[in-house]
């Protein structure tokens, strides 16, 4: 046979087969649990597993505009900035913070230091107390941290803090309740049942809408959700302060305490003692939880002298 | 001094006719324009991060402004042949080299003067304030830092075979300091000897051009900085400048023109 033509037919069989065996992987392939081809998530597309990263680096930027740009970098000391301030101070966050946040640059180490130091934002300020300016009538200014936290939000959805995060400030410094609201329910999309949107939302209901009814009945869904999300592990062994996931041990202690408190205000002192002792655990300060229960057994006593005489 | 403004004269009227700077104020502009329009939780006053991608594109149109037309004066003139006869008039060398340093100098204070008019209008457009003197100020400062950059990619261009390559050395160079140049220090002490003291010499030696770069401060609407300490820093990149440019003239006063 002629060998131009025994290599064109050799080609042509290999096409076929190769056309053959891609048309059998296809279908195969589609089935597959991790299989991200028919994805149409935009960004997940264009970055793949590095937009964990980016939004990361966009959350980690909202909280540099917190600090209207007073913010170390990997040359500085940052154990003060472990925990976004701006995440912090919502409440909703664990604080892993430690050290002098308003001095990780230190001392100057030498005159190109401290003369570089007055051409760069050299004082620890938050945009919710004005920023540099000090004014507190410009509060609302937080606003300009937003754009990052929805960036953050779009690149990596299952970061439940970004919502949390984005929620609060809306609600809080803006009156956006209603978009907050929504940001919030938009997290729930993407982590159905996650406590931590729970219970920003069950505040969203307390504090902005001031339904207690619903708030009680949202904060009690999201303790539900804590326990289910490990039903084989303890609660003791969930709840060791030597466990290094404060997030998991924070929401629960705040779901415990805002539970006891609406008990409390509902004067069902019996029921807010119990919530009381279930948050003591998972308490850094339990002495502080301690002292809470024996006022609260207190005023129970008073309550049960006044009712018998 | 009449020979010296009439090089840079030249130098101004080459830049206007090319199209690098069109490009880059138009590209700005539009990116800034795009970014602006985006809709955040329907706040239309929300405006730091337009500013800071505009200060960055700023920051890099300048930049790239800056050396690609100073790495090509001098290669240009030898390449067209013009250096000869320029040198065969009344214009001594280091005439040439200051003339030429001065008009992309005066050039790229031109194209700053536009690109920080366009921030000012599109700050001004959300946050309805005009922080004129804060402006000013970031400009100056930018402007000096340009002063260092065009000295050194002058030298560069006496020293280094091809525009392309002595451009690519100093896009290194400066964008290096501009990112790290403030903890070399820090680097160095990390580093076993002797990388610790070379390190930390070029800590000490090369310009901090970092110094100049306020970006941050105009973003989050810091107070303006002592006009003694601008002063100070203006100082410190003349300074330089001077430097490269004695250090050019020198160069170029040894360098065979043919």
């Amino acid at each position: 046979m002629n060998p131009a033509r025994t290599l064109f037919l050799s080609l042509v069989a290999l096409l076929v087969f190769c056309f053959g065996f891609a048309a059998w992987l296809q279908p195969q392939f589609q089935d597959l649990p991790f299989n991200r081809s028919v994805s149409m998530d935009f960004w997940g597309n264009l970055l793949d597993d590095s937009r964990d990263l980016f939004a990361n680096s966009a959350f980690v930027t909202a909280d540099e505009y917190y600090h209207s740009g007073y913010y170390p970098t990997i040359f500085d000391n940052n154990q003060a900035f472990e925990t976004p301030h701006m995440a912090e101070d919502t409440g909703a966050v664990a604080s892993r913070n430690s050290g002098d946040e308003t001095g990780f640059m230190g001392k100057p180490r030498d005159w190109i230091d401290a003369f570089g130091r007055h051409f760069i934002p050299n004082r620890h300020t938050h945009l919710d107390e004005g920023g540099p300016t000090d004014d507190l009538s410009t509060s609302s200014e937080v606003k300009e941290i937003l754009p990052w936290l929805k960036l953050s939000a779009e690149l990596d959805p299952e970061d439940v803090k970004t919502f949390v995060v984005t929620a609060f400030w809306l609600r809080t410094r803006l009156d956006e309740t209603r978009q907050a609201e929504q940001v919030l329910r938009e997290g729930l999309r993407y982590n159905p049942g996650n406590p931590q949107l729970l219970f920003e939302l069950g505040r969203v209901y307390f504090e902005s809408y001031h339904n207690i009814p619903r708030a009680r009945m949202i904060w009690e869904a999201a303790l539900r959700m804590w326990h289910a999300e490990a039903p084989d592990k303890l609660l003791s062994e969930r709840l060791n302060l030597a466990n290094q996931n404060f997030d998991d041990r924070f929401i629960y202690e705040q779901l415990q305490v805002h539970l006891a408190n609406l008990e409390q205000a509902a004067g069902n002192y019996p029921a807010a003692i119990a919530r009381w002792e279930l948050a003591r655990p998972a308490s850094p300060t339990p002495d502080d939880v301690d002292r809470h229960i024996a006022d609260l057994k207190q005023k129970l006593s008073a309550a049960k002298d006044k009712s018998a005489t | 001094m009449r020979n010296i403004l009439a090089v840079a004269d030249i130098v101004i009227k080459e830049l206007y006719r090319r199209k690098d700077f069109y490009v880059l104020f138009i590209v700005t502009i539009l990116i800034c324009l795009v970014m602006a329009s985006v809709n955040i939780f329907n706040n239309p006053d929300i405006i730091r991060y337009v500013k800071s991608l505009c200060l960055l594109l700023i920051w890099v149109s300048s930049l790239v402004i800056a050396i690609t037309t100073t790495a090509r004066q001098i290669p240009a003139e030898r390449e067209q042949r013009t250096l000869l006869p320029l040198l065969a008039k009344p214009l001594s060398r280091s005439q040439l080299i200051v003339g030429k340093f001065l008009g992309c100098w005066i050039a790229c204070g031109l194209a700053l003067l536009c690109f920080y008019a366009f921030f000012g209008a599109l700050s001004a457009s959300r946050e309805h304030h005009w922080p004129v003197l804060s402006y000013l100020q970031a400009g100056l400062m930018h402007w000096v830092a340009l002063a260092v950059v065009i000295a050194l990619t002058l030298l560069g261009s006496l020293v280094f075979a091809a525009p392309s390559s002595n451009a690519t050395i100093c896009f290194v160079i400066v964008g290096g300091i501009l990112f790290v140049g403030r903890y070399l220090d820090v680097v160095a002490l990390s580093l076993q000897k002797p990388w610790q003291t070379i390190i930390y010499a070029v800590y000490f030696v090369i310009p901090h051009l970092e110094f100049f770069d306020m970006r941050k401060l105009i973003i989050h609407d810091w107070p303006l900085i002592q006009w003694r300490f601008i002063g100070l820093a203006s100082l410190y990149g003349v300074a330089y400048a001077a430097f490269f440019l004695a250090a050019a003239c020198l160069v170029f006063r040894r360098k065979a023109v043919n």
